[in-house]
């Protein structure tokens, strides 16, 4: 399922004192089956951007078109159940929403809310919590017993009981230790290729949105900053630095060999093999002078 | 044990007006009174103005914390949260805690502030053997900030939540100006008094959090993950301040973190790993663990994965470095001597 926003803008709190613009003028594509990231400061609109994803929130001005649905400022929207079931939103530290006796009913919340029976619900459940790779036996447990990080893909596996085509993730790794973060974040890879997902990822993580996204979308004061692929994000560093945003560590790292050295290397590298050859290329130069 | 007077002003609240709004506010802010005493420093009954004397000219490597074989076990698990935990916290030192989730680095800093006492084992902090009837002693010279910028925001002001702390102990309003005001330009917050705490970033409520803490004057201050829910540009502005206030004020700084490239940058690191101790030493020590540090779930920092991935590729280096800039002054020194 494609989504649109065609010159988004959003104000909170529209014709009051209070109103705040919160972003503007944002056209987005997120292409079926693509893995997008947004990145930006707290601050910067993303929160608001994803809003509108599942039509949380109505656009003040512009269109955003989510499959064959158009949301617009115009006319109150009915029916969104379709929209939420087939956005699947996994917002931050979802564990806070866990709430039924055992880890079963809470997966089946979801999907029986939509309409789905008992029995197919707990299907589901088996299916999913073996996706996000838990044993069966914890359906029967109660969520408060798990730990962090298994409380937190218990309610992964709730949004994908609801088969989502498309999913969105709001900073899916916050708390985490290093394994769990990147344990997570693998899960939803494979899932996005298994499934077919659209995967839109909001992030702090430059590492992350550069590993995994086809595209990254930086957000800042509320506007499209930049959008296009990792090479092209990351070809000049120097633009998100001046806005406070971090790079990859591999991009600082070859920003400081190239300050110190006073010569680019030949390309932007994004993994540490690539840039390693490149510092190997570069001291081997040394030699030929 | 005595009872601190308490201001005219501290229940400016109970002057009720009738409404049904304010018995909700009233009731708000008892409940988050109540977390608030229990966690930032409880010393509701303390004396408020006799600072514990004899502390003040001990030499360094003196330690403030010194925890011997303590376990401990939550009522609702099987396992020990802590296994037979022995260290030592030295004065002015910046102690990082690592550990996977669910180490104990946690457990271990709620023992460290009374807010769970241990199954066995004793906690001495400067000197004071923590338990029940000393508890509100020892929290006067422990600090600590928590995870979440959010839940430990309790004024309805930058500087009413500074206050809190000194209110509860009954410091007269004098004296409060003026430790709020100064604690509040340590952290760099002093231009944001009055600003509510929804205009404030995650980074900035962070700082204004260790403000309440300093303006109690702790000894030793705990930050439990306190930075794990921020963007980077916050992250780096409490640690910076951290890093500021432990050169200016003589504090021993324990920070519990999964952060890594924080943990580099601490004096000593401690590794957790399933309740115990695992591993303890400089930070040059603790990362040539190296491959070991990913199996117990945590990570390398980025100078060190990539000193090594140089090595393998045959570039002569002496040691896996810690700092990005040291590793490139290198590679240029052996690029220019060539």
């Amino acid at each position: 399922m494609d989504i649109s926003l065609q010159q988004v803008e959003y104000r909170y709190q529209a014709n009051t004192p209070f109103e705040t613009l919160a972003i503007q003028d944002v056209s987005i594509d997120f292409p079926s089956g693509q893995y997008y990231a947004i990145i930006g400061h707290t601050g910067s609109g993303k929160s608001t951007v994803l809003q509108h994803l599942n039509a949380i929130l109505r656009p003040t001005k512009g269109i955003v078109q989510i499959g064959d649905r158009t949301v617009t400022n115009e006319k109150k929207q009915k029916n969104l159940k379709e929209i939420r079931r087939r956005v699947g939103i996994v917002f931050q530290f979802p564990e806070h929403q866990l709430f039924e006796e055992t880890v079963e009913k809470d997966i089946c919340f979801g999907p029986m809310n939509f309409g789905v029976s008992e029995e197919k619900a707990k299907e589901l459940a088996r299916k999913t919590i073996k996706q996000v790779g838990l044993p069966e036996e914890i359906l029967s447990k109660s969520p408060f017993d798990l730990s962090g990080g298994q409380m937190r893909r218990v309610a992964i596996a709730g949004v994908l009981a609801m088969e989502p085509d498309v999913l969105v993730l709001d900073e899916p790794t916050a708390g985490l230790d290093p394994r769990g973060r990147r344990e997570i974040m693998e899960m939803f890879y494979r899932l996005h290729k298994e499934r077919n997902l659209s995967t839109i990822l909001v992030t702090h993580s430059m590492e992350d949105a550069a590993r995994y996204a086809d595209k990254i979308v930086i957000m800042h004061q509320g506007r499209v900053y930049k959008e296009g692929t990792a090479e092209e994000i990351f070809a000049s560093p120097e633009g998100l630095i001046e806005l406070g945003l971090d790079v990859p560590e591999v991009v600082r790292f070859q920003q400081k060999v190239e300050k110190t050295f006073g010569k680019k290397l030949s390309k932007i590298c994004l993994t540490l093999d690539e840039l390693t050859d490149e510092i190997k290329e570069l001291l081997r130069g040394g030699d030929r002078k | 044990m005595r009872f601190a007077k308490i201001p005219d002003d501290f229940f400016p609240w109970l002057k009720y007006d009738g409404s049904l709004r304010q018995i909700g506010i009233i009731q708000l802010k008892l409940v988050l009174m109540r977390e608030k005493i229990f966690i930032h420093t409880g010393q509701f009954c303390a004396a408020a103005n006799e600072a514990p004397s004899g502390r003040e000219d001990k030499p360094m490597k003196e330690p403030v914390v010194k925890i011997e074989n303590i376990s401990f076990k939550y009522d609702e698990q099987e396992g020990y949260a802590l296994k037979d935990l022995s260290l030592q916290v030295y004065d002015g030192e910046w102690l990082a805690i690592v550990g996977h989730n669910g180490s104990g680095k946690s457990t271990l800093a709620k023992l460290m502030n009374g807010l769970q006492y241990p199954l066995e084992g004793t906690i001495e902090i400067c000197g004071i053997r923590l338990n029940k009837e000393t508890v509100w002693e020892t929290r006067k010279l422990v600090g600590m900030v928590f995870q979440s910028p959010d839940n430990q925001f309790v004024g309805t002001t930058v500087q009413d939540d500074v206050a809190f702390g000194l209110e509860n102990n009954g410091v007269p309003r004098g004296e409060m100006v003026k430790r709020v005001i100064a604690s509040l330009e340590k952290v760099h917050m002093e231009k944001f008094l009055d600003q509510e705490p929804h205009h404030l970033s995650g980074g900035q409520k962070q700082r204004v959090a260790i403000a309440g803490v300093l303006a109690l004057q702790p000894k030793i201050i705990i930050l439990d993950e306190a930075t794990s829910m921020l963007d980077p540009r916050g992250r780096e502005e409490v640690l910076e301040t951290i890093r500021e206030l432990k050169g200016t004020n003589q504090l021993t700084v324990i920070s519990i973190t999964h952060d890594l490239e924080e943990a580099a940058k601490a004096d000593r690191i401690i590794v957790m790993n399933r309740g115990r101790l695992y591993k303890e030493g400089t930070p040059e020590e603790i990362f040539q663990m190296d491959e070991e540090l990913v199996e117990l779930g945590l990570d390398i920092p980025f100078s060190v994965k990539i000193s090594k991935k140089l090595r393998e590729k045959g570039i002569p280096l002496d040691k896996f470095y810690l700092s990005e800039e040291e590793l490139v002054a290198q590679l240029w020194t052996s690029h220019s001597s060539k």
